[in-house]
């Protein structure tokens, strides 16, 4: 009943921009692994009935192949694999980086789940409901193992690390329903660690929003945790504060008390909600205790969603 | 020498030397010893194959309905584990080099007989203790052993495991320095560096990343043992640690690893290619500096394992364009190969079928192995079947071939017996076809969207999956029927004589099988390796009567030849 290639599958659909560009380069150097792999059986398959041994006794002849040939074989495919790097470079570099305009999401996978929260507050397990046309920004981190996020048909995918975060965009520009798989092995339901995200018209993503419970802001929410976990005795925006302001402090460089610096990104707040000690900011004393333990993830990124918010000009 | 062949019953040689258990236990004869692994190696390889049957059996349905989840991760665990350390890793150096080097530079055995038997016992105690803890129920970490899912969220035998591979890996340091130590100072005279076999070239290389890549792992085996046991805090955030650091240190060994298994095989292939079209090697040169180039750059390339784990891109970008670089000495290697088959007497015997299919298989995997260390590819295909059939193309079509490719190239000289020609071409065709079922439909799954290690998969995978399923079945059959001919010919098999396939090579010039010190009179050399030309010295004539010392041309299959 089933005839290839309509029923077999042989490549996934295309749903952003970066999956043509994952595509092309796929295809390049498919043609190339293509033409090299057929070249070599058919040399070797001609040679082997061409120059058949005839006689037990026979011997190869002495001519041998130019020895120019040498040089030929280790330029050309030099060549080429070069410009494989470049180009694999740059779709690299493109599907890493975030545009500054991304709408930032949260993911917390854990043994054998996925959390999403979204910026207005929303929560979902395993299901991500995403607007079309704009450039989704994953913020990633992990409970227990490591996992990664993967769709295929977005072409990219991103560990999921303990104790850290890494991310991962895209930019869907089909409306439709796509696979989350786990991408890396993380124990006995590893294969059933999946999802579906849900690329819907931006206006419909607005009433699946509002259709929900009513929701506050993450970073509304995040206040309510600093306030709670007094966070804001000693973070306030006074002279002589125990601890250094927090306004505009994401994406800004931070001085230390040993010289060094650093651009506050998710990781490094995280680090200095944990680890205060670990980085400690010029011109303040190692006061603060550390949260580790105290703090839940989620709490982590409520937080760090409201600490980011500071300073920043509505 | 002919006379030898014809005494050969009563003739002594090292495998009549002496009888009994503890003959064999205790031997100090390299070549004895080769024999011993390859017993243990072969155990290894049925164990490790059947776990692979398993595999396939379950994922001929998208349900998981054969096993439990539990147990489908220990399975691909376990087949990981046994084929690399016990099997791959091992199988040509152990078992061919271990005879060969010594033959083939004209020496009475290795530098350390001791060591070579202690290295032996070393392999086979790690196999032990792996092998316990499989009966206890295995390991399920996947033989990668990330953390912290190793060290601190696997509720199965870790430890035991992996001091199993940590107790291997000094077997196999052994073996690498009784080779670069042979190799270095008991050539026969006149067998200078450019001389050598190529064969020895691969395995010296070989032996340097053994000896420089082992003790890596060794000692991350240890940190993982140490944060399971003491909770020490080294890899697992929880406790402080760094999950990435284990991936970083893993792969500066297991990178390397794979060219511990492969440049073996292509050593292997040196040889076959120019035994079966009788002709001197194309660009001797190029393929022994290729060798070492593979074996040193392939210490800078681990980090084309982590694109996705969320280390910088520039860091990335580092990785890929070396990894790129160790592709242009493989590349040269093959290409010379095909080059050597130009205007030579090409014979179609086993073994050259095992290496032909070689220079196709490893050539696949090689240009997808490009693939992956492209960035913008792998961002996608990283972790997937893509991948797994990627590696299976390297290992089993490459480093596997090369080994069936070799033992039946010196299964005469080994055993001094012959093996049946129809079967023996049977079974290499069936392999080849049965391999390529197997693993070229992965290339398509993993693009597809099928990620390792799934004991679950969506349905619209299943064609493929039961296509590759189908070949496993094939490929499992045709490694069985050489297990049984060859098994058949050591007591049934036609004798062999000295030099059946009319190959050079020091090797050849002794008795089938050799005595207990390989040589009745100490080689000299005043000729290059491969000398199939007429007016070489010490090369052959046309007609094939001689090669100044080396016995006469005949071919194995004269009468089909007629």
């Amino acid at each position: 009943m089933s005839v290839w290639p309509d029923q077999i599958p042989l490549f996934p659909d295309r749903a952003t921009a970066i999956a043509r560009e994952v595509d092309a380069i796929y295809f390049f150097g498919l043609g190339i692994a293509t033409i090299f792999s057929i070249l070599v059986a058919v040399l070797v398959a001609y040679f082997a009935i061409r120059y058949r041994r005839r006689h037990h006794d026979e011997v190869g002849q002495r001519e041998q192949a130019p020895a120019w040939l040498e040089l030929v074989w280790s330029i050309i495919p030099l060549g080429i694999l070069l410009f494989m790097f470049a180009w694999g470079a740059d779709v690299y570099f493109k599907a890493r980086r975030a545009p500054a305009n991304a709408v930032e999401y949260y993911a917390t996978g854990k043994q054998w789940m996925w959390k999403f929260q979204h910026p207005q507050g929303n929560r979902e397990i395993n299901d991500l409901h995403v607007p079309v046309g704009v450039p989704i920004k994953l913020i990633m981190t992990s409970e227990d193992v490591i996992h990664s996020f993967w769709v295929p048909e977005f072409r990219v995918k991103m560990d999921v690390l303990p104790g850290r975060y890494t991310n991962l965009w895209f930019e869907v520009d089909k409306v439709g329903t796509y696979r989350l798989l786990c991408n890396e092995y993380c124990g006995a339901e590893h294969s059933l660690m999946g999802g579906r995200i849900f690329a819907m018209e931006p206006a419909d993503y607005e009433s699946w929003l509002a259709g929900g419970q009513p929701q506050t802001a993450l970073t509304k929410t995040g206040e309510q945790v600093f306030a709670e976990k007094t966070c804001n005795t000693c973070h306030k925006n006074e002279a002589g504060a125990l601890g250094p302001s927090l306004d505009g402090v994401f994406g800004n460089e931070r001085e230390f008390a040993d010289g060094t610096t650093v651009i506050a990104d998710e990781n490094y707040l995280r680090e200095s909600i944990l680890e205060p000690r670990a980085k400690l900011v010029k011109g303040y004393q190692a006061l603060m205790p550390t949260f580790q333990g105290q703090v839940d993830e989620e709490e982590l990124v409520l937080l760090i969603e409201y600490i980011k918010s500071l300073g920043q000009d509505e | 020498m002919s006379e030898a062949a014809e005494t050969f019953g009563r003739r002594r040689h090292y495998l009549n030397a002496d009888y009994g258990v503890k003959s064999w236990l205790l031997t100090r004869d390299h070549k004895r010893i080769a024999l011993l692994y390859l017993f243990s190696i072969t155990v290894f390889f049925a164990i490790g194959g059947l776990m692979a049957v398993g595999i396939r059996l379950e994922l001929a349905t998208p349900q998981g309905d054969l096993v439990q989840p539990d147990t489908y991760n220990r399975l691909f665990t376990m087949h990981g584990i046994l084929m690399i350390f016990f099997f791959l890793i091992p199988s040509i150096p152990a078992v061919l080099g271990n005879f060969l080097i010594p033959l083939m530079i004209g020496a009475k055995d290795l530098a350390f007989p001791k060591v070579n038997l202690a290295s032996w016992y070393v392999y086979t105690i790690g196999g032990a203790f792996t092998m316990w803890a499989v009966a206890q129920g295995g390991v399920d970490t996947g033989w990668t052993f990330y953390t912290p899912y190793s060290t601190t969220y696997s509720n199965s035998y870790v430890i035991a495991t992996a001091l199993g591979v940590f107790i291997t890996g000094f077997s196999s340091i052994m073996t690498g320095l009784n080779f670069i130590v042979t190799i270095h100072r008991m050539r026969a005279p006149g067998l200078t560096w450019f001389r050598l076999p190529l064969f020895v070239w691969a395995h010296y290389a070989t032996s340097l990343v053994i000896i420089l890549g082992t003790p890596v792992v060794a000692v991350t085996i240890l940190m993982v043992a140490a944060e399971r046991l003491l909770r020490i805090g080294i890899f697992d955030p929880a406790l402080g640690g760094d999950p990435v650091l284990f991936q970083h240190l893993f792969w500066f060994y297991s990178h390397p690893a794979v060219y511990i298994m492969i440049l073996p095989s292509m050593g292997v292939i040196s040889e076959l290619i120019t035994a079966f079209t009788r002709k001197r090697i194309f660009g001797y040169k190029f393929i022994a500096f290729a060798s070492v180039a593979i074996a040193v750059l392939g210490f800078l390339v681990w980090g084309h394992h982590m694109f996705t784990s969320g280390q910088s891109v520039y860091a990335g970008a580092v990785f890929s364009v070396l990894s790129m670089l160790v592709a242009v000495p493989s590349a040269i290697k093959v290409f010379n190969w095909t080059a050597t088959m130009y205007k030579g007497s090409v014979s179609w015997d086993t073994p050259m079928l095992y290496a032909m299919g070689f220079i196709g298989l490893f050539t696949i995997g090689g240009l997808t192995g490009v693939m992956l260390a492209t960035l913008g590819i792998d961002i996608h295909v990283h972790d997937t079947y893509f991948v797994v059939a990627h590696f299976h193309y390297i290992m089993v079509g490459g480093a596997m071939m090369g080994y069936l490719g070799g033992l039946h190239f010196w299964w005469p000289k080994i055993t001094g017996r012959l093996y049946p020609i129809f079967w023996s071409k049977f079974s290499a065709i069936i392999i080849f076809v049965g391999f390529n079922l197997t693993f070229f439909p992965q290339f398509l799954l993993g693009y597809l969207g099928m990620p390792r290690r799934y004991h679950v998969y969506p349905e619209e995978f299943q064609v493929l999956n039961v296509m590759s399923s189908a070949g496993a079945t094939i490929l499992g059959v045709g490694y069985l029927i050489p297990l049984v001919y060859l098994f058949w010919s050591m007591r049934y098999g036609e004798r062999a004589s000295d030099n059946p396939w009319g190959a050079i090579g020091l090797e050849w010039t002794t008795n089938s099988p050799p005595p207990t010190h390989n040589f009745d009179e100490p080689p000299t050399v005043d000729w290059d390796a491969y000398g199939y030309l007429p007016d070489t010295p010490g090369g052959g004539g046309e007609s094939g009567e001689s090669w100044g010392g080396a016995p006469p041309v005949s071919s194995r299959e004269a009468p089909e030849h007629g």
